[in-house]
């Protein structure tokens, strides 16, 4: 057991990555003489050098394009977007080339690029740098989108992701750069399927990411209440595992949504339509989420903390479909 | 050690080579536009007739190892590269024996074999893919070029600008080529640009930048075999800017109220395969047989396509779902 932070994770599975596959390479703004502008790559360019660890100009588009394009040219790239938010400058890139190359090619080139980014609020930084995007990443067919929420999953996720032919987009919630845990390396993680990291049987909350500390807190208190709360991880955003939620549900068959993004036409949304669609005569009660309020992220504290998923929302929510 | 850069010679057989390559573009294209009214091929085309001279003259200079990145007006840009004529007009009627099984239309010819990387059909968009795999190149020490077309259009965008940035700045061996037609769709050059002189905007990213005319396939040549034997010794980016026109409309649905008839017409005299043609005869580097053999192959070779792509299947709608992502990771 290794004592690590998120971020030491993730610059323990880059480092790993690129001492075993010499395509691998990591670009993005400030990932080399800063040290990355949450010190992830932070040491990586004495080891690996400029050519490996490239700082690139502020060209969001220009450079994840380049990502892709080096991607399909046989290299391994791992693009780094600073935030969520900036990364809606290369929104095209995404979508139009990474997301759509294998199907418009008939199947003769493929994208095999890593584009990591850090998201959330939480921490005062209003309303350019606090958004969680990762559900409008989700709506796309072609990529896969991951959040580790944990620092067992930040250390396991970039080497499958890397081996994962077509475009992997890894959102890491920014409150979780410093927080650590023992994790046993080597890391295997799945990323395919969902994971219950606590089980129950009187409820279901399904999270990821960021809010998986709140609502597995929320369980906690609900447990006090003698709610047997059962706490699903998504992990995965894109494909999403119904499965892991269905069987779930076919035992709690009561559920609340966590999710960080907007309530309108968000990920908790669509976990709630296939839930409908797939478990309707399972249910007992209502479905409910707790998503962000539908403000842009304000920097007062108070208005940030009130507009973001609270341990306090999600046990009132938990408790309102437990009728209690 | 500097290699000497070669010679364009204008022979016969060189110049049998480029009329034939203008006019197998020219020709295919108009029977594109045929087969549109026939309703045979949907969905946009865009024609690049009038423009033929820039993708013949700088396909000369390229290696079949090249890359080629391109636009949604690509059909001429597929065929130089040695994609059948057959898979990119089954792709046009979006059959599966197309060069992209279907899925992708006039505006997204794709082939592996000759590294032809797309049709792209976001403006700029295929510039910063171009760079990637220029930079993939240079990292696995590939000595290969990749050329990337766009229009004046693209100039406008920030991954132009952004893209240019990149490539000169890591020095990159990319090949840039403005086709500058006049018109992005239908706004002219100068109602989009403040400053309307392409290869000096390029130049300004410390990059080399040549103006060329565009209608003039063996001034395009010779500027491309110059900036291509320097991408070659120095591994560094060039910037070709291609003055040419569009005799077409921007697609099937443009009435053109933007520009005059007579301009057009204008246009349309100093023509890339009227005025090679008439200089060749003139200088009898060419002889009227062989235009008319030239024109018989030509025609050969469309009908064939155009076979192909008739006896061309349609894909069971039971795979529609094929290729969005691969059936399993590695």
């Amino acid at each position: 057991m290794t004592e690590l932070t998120y971020r030491e994770a993730i610059r323990g599975a880059i480092r790993k990555a690129m001492l075993a596959d010499h395509r691998v390479f990591l670009m993005g703004e400030d990932v080399g003489r800063y040290g990355g502008c949450y010190g992830v790559s932070k040491g990586l360019l004495d080891e690996f050098g400029p050519e490996r660890i490239r700082d690139t100009p502020l060209s969001e588009s220009a450079f994840t394009g380049a990502g892709i394009g080096a991607a399909m040219g046989g290299m391994r790239p791992i693009v780094e977007i600073m935030t969520c938010n900036f990364s809606l400058l290369s929104l095209d890139q995404v979508m139009n080339n990474a997301a759509t190359i294998r199907h418009m090619s008939g199947g003769q080139f493929h994208v095999p690029v890593v584009i990591r980014m850090a998201t959330g609020g939480g921490r005062q930084l209003a309303a350019q740098h606090s958004h969680s995007l990762e559900g409008w990443y989700a709506h796309i067919p072609g990529i896969r989108v991951l959040a580790p929420a944990t620092v067992e999953d930040a250390a396991g996720m970039l080497g499958p992701a890397l081996d994962d032919p077509d475009p992997v987009l890894i959102f890491e919630n920014a409150l979780l750069y410093n927080h650590s845990e023992d994790v046993n390396e080597p890391v295997e993680v799945d990323i395919d399927h969902a994971v219950v990291r606590r089980a129950g049987k009187d409820l279901t909350l399904v999270t990821y990411g960021g809010s998986l500390g709140k609502t597995l807190a929320a369980a906690d208190e609900l447990g006090t209440d003698g709610i047997s709360t059962e706490v699903i991880d998504l992990r995965v955003l894109r494909p999403l595992d119904d499965v892991t939620i269905l069987t779930s549900l076919a035992k709690t068959r009561r559920c609340v949504i966590v999710d960080e993004g907007w309530r309108s036409g968000s990920l908790a949304a669509e976990i709630m339509a296939r839930i409908v669609e797939q478990s309707f005569w399972n249910l007992d009660a209502p479905l409910a989420r707790v998503c962000s309020e539908e403000v842009p992220v304000p920097y007062a504290a108070h208005l940030e903390q009130a507009a973001l998923p609270s341990v306090a929302k999600i046990v009132a929510a938990g408790r309102a479909v437990m009728g209690r | 050690m500097s290699a000497a850069l070669p010679k364009v010679r204008l022979n016969r057989e060189h110049c049998r080579t480029l009329l034939h390559q203008m006019v197998r573009i020219r020709r295919f294209e108009e029977k594109c536009a045929e087969l549109y009214t026939l309703e045979k091929i949907r969905g946009f085309l865009h024609l690049y007739i009038g423009e033929e001279a820039v993708a013949t003259g700088v396909m000369q200079a390229l290696e079949p190892n090249d890359a080629v990145v391109a636009t949604y007006r690509e059909h001429g840009h597929a065929l130089l590269k040695g994609v059948p004529a057959g898979a990119i007009m089954a792709e046009m009627y979006g059959k599966q024996e197309g060069c992209s099984r279907g899925r992708g239309g006039s505006m997204h010819l794709f082939d592996a074999e000759t590294r032809f990387y797309g049709g792209n059909a976001i403006v700029a968009g295929g510039i910063p893919i171009a760079v990637g795999l220029a930079l993939a190149d240079k990292m696995a020490n590939k000595k290969r070029i990749t050329a990337c077309f766009f229009g004046e259009g693209a100039v406008a965008e920030g991954e132009f600008h952004e893209s240019l940035n990149l490539a000169a700045l890591w020095r990159l061996p990319v090949l840039f080529v403005c086709e500058n037609n006049r018109y992005a769709m239908g706004t002219a050059l100068d109602l989009s640009e403040s400053e309307t002189d392409i290869s000096a905007k390029a130049a300004s990213y410390n990059l080399a930048s040549e103006g060329v005319d565009g209608m003039d396939v063996v001034a395009v040549e010779v500027a491309t075999r110059r900036a291509v034997h320097a991408i070659r010794e120095t591994g560094e980016p060039h910037f070709l800017e291609c003055r040419t026109y569009r005799f077409r409309a921007h697609s099937m649905y443009d009435p053109q109220f933007y520009r005059a008839k007579d301009e057009v017409e204008e246009w349309k005299d100093k023509g890339p395969i009227k005025r090679f043609t008439e200089w060749a005869l003139d200088v009898g580097e060419l002889r009227p047989e062989d235009i008319e053999e030239i024109e018989q192959d030509v025609a050969r070779e469309i009908s064939e396509a155009v076979a192909f792509a008739e006896s061309g299947t349609w894909e069971p709608v039971e795979d529609l779902l094929r290729d969005v992502g691969a059936e399993k990771r590695i």
